[in-house]
């Protein structure tokens, strides 16, 4: 575990209006792994993850305290560019989000908005993306129809070609395959497990298998809580609490 | 009674309803049309108005509706774009808010003769612009610009709130996802409603009675110079539009043809809005591929 932590937080409390979402959260992210967040519905973990890209931000009455640093850097002060912080920290949300445009425009849309015009350096990262999200082969003949015209599978990974094609060093993944078949969902995995040495991988997943299969370290968060986090062998294999090993086994959750 | 029968009996009471609906404006469709369609002629949609004799036409309140359409449009856009985009993206739920779309409803139930005095009293008394196209043009603003609002907040708020988390997750700013993001996508129905409001305005007769006039003095087609009060142009000349010359001839019309000459006006002003509502769901629908499948 030689690796730095590319994201650190301590003591984070979520507040929506009066209730506390998050109670007191500290964990930290080693770089080029994949971390899966599990627990129970409505334990907090999505809310959570979304405060890593302050997409909680968004909701009204959402107040964060604590200290969450990316590269040392707390994303919570004032002086934060969320901008700027969004376009290091990418996410893929439950729901595949496609633009309704076509494949090309989707991947390259976020380039194109930081300036970039170059038709072939466009080309380039779009072909560089979809190879990444492993749906080039699928896609390769019909960029320019419109990512609504695809399977949900085939829009979650171009969804998640769009977040590569902007180069951020971490990608949240916020239950990326639940809406999705099997099939989808494992080539969806095997996607995130070549990403590994390229990007910071945080997942939450209500899937224990997918978690057990493609994540380095697992956090058990329950009722707002972190209940145990460590290397995923060892929170399935051999859980320290007994709440963790109620939750891995199927008696509640 | 079982719960098949009372489906049935609703299906059926549901379906007499649409089709007295259906009768009632397929009706109404029809008299105008019949009664008025023999009328036009490309006579009748070039010439001017004659006040006493018969054979007047109603070229110049046709140009005079099209003109105050686009002037009206014109300034309307813009404004309701901004305030749209202002409730829908960035007002949230604040009291202020809330009284701010409280009047906007109330503004949008305003009877358009109350808008037509009011531009009397604000633009052609108090800002001296008399009777004029200028004057029309702000009183149907202030007729179009509550329901233009409204239907711009309307189709920007259609848009899913997953397009903005995708636009904001990716590093856009607000207003790069609001532009680039979610008014691409709210542009069909954008652009419907803007059509609609559009077909509003043509056939809009009361806000205009007292605010453009009632008189269409004779235009010098060959004068393209705004400035000169014989021009097409000049926006501060009165004028008659279709609906308002339907009114007159109506109320005081002395022609001896003047119930032709009403009936084919007003099958000229239903086809018009027929073909901006047609239109609206044409350009809509087109736009909406366009922008889908680039």
């Amino acid at each position: 575990m030689a690796n730095k932590n590319i994201i650190t937080s301590k003591d984070v409390h979520i507040y929506y209006g009066d209730f506390e979402a998050i109670k007191g959260v500290s964990i930290d992210f080693p770089e080029h792994e994949i971390t899966a967040l599990i627990g129970p519905s409505g334990c907090g973990k999505s809310t959570y993850l979304r405060t890593l890209d302050r997409m909680n931000d968004l909701v009204p009455g959402a107040r964060t305290t604590g200290a969450i640093k990316l590269d040392g850097e707390d994303i919570y002060a004032p002086t934060t560019d969320v901008v700027q912080l969004r376009k290091r920290v990418g996410m893929v949300f439950q729901q595949p989000n496609p633009f309704p445009f076509s494949i090309y425009d989707n991947v390259v849309y976020g380039l194109r908005l930081a300036g970039v015009r170059d038709r072939a350096t466009l080309d380039a990262a779009c072909e560089r993306s979809l190879q990444q999200a492993a749906i080039w082969d699928e896609v390769k003949d019909k960029l320019h129809d419109s990512a609504l015209g695809l399977s949900g599978g085939q829009q979650q990974r171009v969804v998640m070609a769009r977040v590569l094609a902007v180069q951020p060093e971490v990608i949240l993944l916020d239950e990326p395959t639940s809406a999705l078949d099997p099939i989808s969902s494992t080539q969806i995995e095997n996607t995130l497990l070549e990403l590994r040495d390229q990007y910071t991988i945080i997942i939450v997943t209500h899937n224990m298998h997918q978690a057990s299969r493609i994540s380095d370290r697992t956090a058990f968060f329950l009722q707002g809580d972190i209940v145990e986090v460590g290397p995923t062998k060892q929170i399935f294999m051999n859980p320290q609490h007994k709440e963790t090993e109620d939750y891995i086994s199927g008696r509640f959750g | 009674m079982n719960a098949k029968r009372v489906d049935k009996i609703a299906t059926g009471v549901i379906n007499v309803i649409a089709g007295i609906i259906v009768l009632i404006l397929a009706g109404l469709l029809g008299y105008i049309l019949v009664r008025g369609v023999p009328h036009i002629s490309w006579h009748f949609l070039t010439s001017p108005a004659k006040a006493f004799q018969a054979g007047g036409g109603i070229g110049i309140q046709l140009f005079n509706s099209f003109y105050l359409l686009v002037l009206a449009m014109l300034i309307s856009v813009p404004i309701s774009l901004g305030a749209g985009i202002y409730l829908s993206e960035y007002a949230g739920k604040g009291r202020i808010v809330e009284i701010v779309r409280t009047a906007i409803e109330i503004l949008s139930s305003l009877p358009s003769v109350v808008v037509g005095l009011f531009g009397f009293l604000l633009f052609v008394i108090q800002f001296k612009f008399g009777f004029s196209i200028i004057s029309g043009a702000l009183a149907l603003t202030m007729f179009n610009l509550p329901l233009l609002t409204r239907s711009i907040e309307d189709s920007l708020e259609q848009v899913a709130f997953s397009q903005r988390e995708a636009g904001l997750s990716l590093g856009l700013s607000r207003w790069e996802t609001v532009i680039h993001v979610v008014i691409p996508e709210a542009l069909p129905g954008i652009i419907s409603g803007m059509i609609l409001g559009a077909g509003r305005v043509f056939g809009e007769a009361a806000a205009l009675i007292y605010t453009a006039g009632q008189s269409a003095p004779a235009l010098n087609f060959a004068d393209w110079n705004p400035f000169d009060i014989q021009s097409p142009l000049s926006p501060m000349r009165p004028a008659e539009t279709l609906a308002v010359h339907i009114w007159k001839i109506n109320a005081e019309g002395i022609q001896p043809d003047a119930s032709a000459v009403s009936a084919g006006a007003s099958a000229v002003l239903i086809i018009v809005v027929l073909l901006f509502n047609f239109l609206a769901r044409r350009v809509g629908t087109f736009i909406y591929r366009k922008m889908t499948a680039a």
